[in-house]
């Protein structure tokens, strides 16, 4: 019984870390451009691909298989340079128009990178092959629970410690946080704006795609993950609340954990439960756990 | 008076579609014309009141499930109790819905309604033994004004009936939109989306204004969906998925949301480049409509209607 309890909670935690990762990426866009992302779930579908074809490359020119966390690291943070290209080739035309117009376009890249990810990887599935299992796995309360997952919840915490010591112990995050609170004011106060959201649209882009990567050893890259993955985004990011980072690790456990749970429990209910909760929370609580006050009317 | 002259020439013109196009044109028509109602509805939401809801497959599902069930599990056949069904029970969600939607607005109102949509999807697709999963329900072929129509071939039937019926729902449904954005009531929500607060101070009851577009909008989609499903003969959960609640507001804004008939001539354009695209690059058309997109929202965001309106205002 315990067992199976260790087992679930661990599932859940360790697919909590990857939403946390897509998720935040999706938060500190919006905190400080107001742009809801779409397409933050395709960017973390980018990175899974890249992942996959760095690990590949890696294997095939004899790299020891300890190592693949390298190759797979590097080809996902490498990757994120694409949010330079779609920050300064797309999004700055949008910055002043309403926001209805920024969240379509951004449903204009999940159009174009699914394709993109199809025509340059195929429509079959890929996988990292056996890389899964090369740190063996250990028994967590007799729970077997392989080592790479807690590597990447280990590795996710970390980042979530990095992101808040660069939010609250940086310049460059006092920058992102008055940015956040008060654009104009920054502004005024000479904060280089474009570069401010060429910078923080590549870090949410980053953390897409290296969620994307992270992830992919414990399953297969399939084109339809990146649509998937941004409803759950979705959810944690409305339970945590828009724009927070500390929302976006809460709303990230809930979300991740529930869905774990109800997968071993109750399969029907996996998302209903989730999206029942969402509306819950938008309906009691619209700024969510920890979000800065709705819009409201 | 040329604006109806050429509305006249236009129904016209979709009226004389069966007897000289191909057949395989003649069948694109009909989701054109299912999309044109329900685009009706979106856009008294997103063009008239202001508020742009990603979860609008919601209705569709809503309205394709009901000819579906009816068909398959309880023996109706008549389309017209299909598409009154349809309607009543998409108002009758839409009533609770609405009431929690229509207290927000702009991002938060999208990932509301994104969520309820998100409901309904995760529900049709899990609850297999009621809804065939994502297999689907077969939606039976519906009989019209009382005629079982069972005897002529699918094509026929499709090409002949059918398609008229759908045009004569379109043009009622157009008529009766038409009305209601020219009517006090459609003032009031113009209003409400250039200034709430001023219009809250005229007396308009914002919430209960919004919460009307959204039942008649539902009421629309729902319509359309019942239209939808009976030439594609089965009813699956994509058609409920968020990303087909994207693309209709997609086709509204290619049209020109800011138009009475952009959202129409949107859902045209959307339908026949979507057939060509998928026929000519079928590996990459998705790359080349997100390409699209992008153009229009940075470029065009009043859509095709709106770069017939600026010419004509150039030349002028």
């Amino acid at each position: 019984m315990i067992q199976h309890v260790v087992s679930v909670l661990m599932s859940g935690i360790f697919h909590a870390s990857i939403l946390f990762l897509v998720s935040a990426g999706l938060q500190v866009v919006f905190g400080v451009q107001k742009i809801f992302n779409l397409a933050c779930g395709s960017f973390y579908a980018l990175g899974a691909y890249v992942g996959v074809s760095a690990v590949q490359a890696y294997a095939a020119a004899g790299g020891p298989p300890a190592f693949f966390i390298v190759p797979l690291v590097l080809g996902g943070l490498l990757i994120g340079i694409v949010g330079v290209v779609v920050e300064r080739g797309l999004l700055r035309f949008v910055y002043d128009r309403d926001e209805t117009f920024q969240l379509l376009l951004t449903f204009a890249l999940v159009l174009m990178l699914e394709d993109a990810i199809r025509l340059t990887w195929g429509t079959s599935p890929l996988s990292t092959g056996g890389m899964y299992l090369v740190y063996g796995q250990v028994r967590i309360l007799g729970a077997a629970v392989p080592v790479y997952n807690l590597i990447v919840i280990a590795a996710s915490l970390a980042i979530a410690v990095g992101i808040g010591a660069l939010l609250t112990r940086t310049a460059f995050g006092r920058i992102i946080r008055a940015a956040a609170g008060n654009r104009e004011m920054a502004e005024a106060l000479g904060v280089d704006m474009r570069r401010l959201y060429a910078v923080v649209f590549t870090l949410g882009t980053a953390l897409g795609t290296i969620g994307g990567a992270l992830v992919i050893p414990a399953t297969a890259a399939m084109s339809e993950m990146g649509i998937e993955l941004i409803v759950e985004a979705f959810a944690v990011v409305v339970i945590g609340g828009l724009g927070s980072m500390r929302g976006a690790f809460v709303g990230a456990l809930v979300v991740g954990v529930l869905r774990a749970v109800a997968i071993s429990v109750y399969p029907e209910v996996e998302m209903l439960l989730i999206y029942l909760i969402v509306i819950a929370v938008l309906v009691l609580r619209p700024r969510g756990l920890f979000g800065a006050a709705a819009t409201a009317t | 008076m040329t604006g109806r002259l050429g509305l006249a020439v236009a129904v016209a013109a979709v009226a004389a579609v069966p007897s000289v196009a191909p057949t395989y044109h003649v069948l694109l028509m009909l989701p054109f014309m299912a999309y044109g109602v329900v685009l009706l509805g979106l856009n008294l939401l997103f063009g008239y009141t202001g508020l742009v809801s990603f979860g609008h497959a919601l209705f569709i599902g809503i309205g394709a499930y009901t000819g579906a069930f009816l068909t398959s599990n309880f023996g109706v056949r008549s389309l017209e109790a299909i598409v009154l069904t349809a309607a009543l029970l998409g108002a009758v969600v839409a009533a609770p819905v609405g009431t929690l939607c229509v207290r927000y607005v702009k991002i938060y109102f999208g990932m509301l309604t994104l969520a309820f949509g998100m409901v309904f999807y995760t529900f049709v697709l899990k609850f297999y033994r009621l809804t065939g999963g994502d297999e689907g329900t077969p939606y039976l072929r519906p009989s019209l004004l009382g005629f079982g129509l069972e005897g002529i071939p699918k094509t026929d039937y499709l090409t002949g009936p059918y398609y008229y019926y759908s045009l004569v729902v379109l043009v009622l449904a157009a008529a009766v939109m038409w009305r209601i954005v020219r009517s006090p009531f459609g003032l009031c929500l113009k209003t409400i989306r250039d200034n709430p607060a001023k219009a809250e101070t005229l007396g308009i009851g914002v919430g209960r204004y919004r919460w009307y577009a959204f039942m008649i909008s539902a009421v629309y989609a729902s319509v359309g969906g019942a239209l939808l499903g009976a030439p594609i003969g089965n009813v699956d959960p994509t058609l409920v998925y968020w990303t087909h609640s994207g693309n209709i507001v997609f086709m509204t804004l290619l049209g020109g949301f800011a138009s009475f008939f952009g959202p129409i001539l949107g859902a045209f354009v959307f339908i026949y480049l979507e057939d060509f695209l998928k026929s000519l690059v079928p590996s990459y058309w998705r790359l080349i409509f997100g390409a699209l997109l992008a153009a229009i929202v940075i470029f065009a965001p009043g859509g095709l209607m709106g770069l017939v309106r600026r010419a004509g205002a150039l030349r002028a």
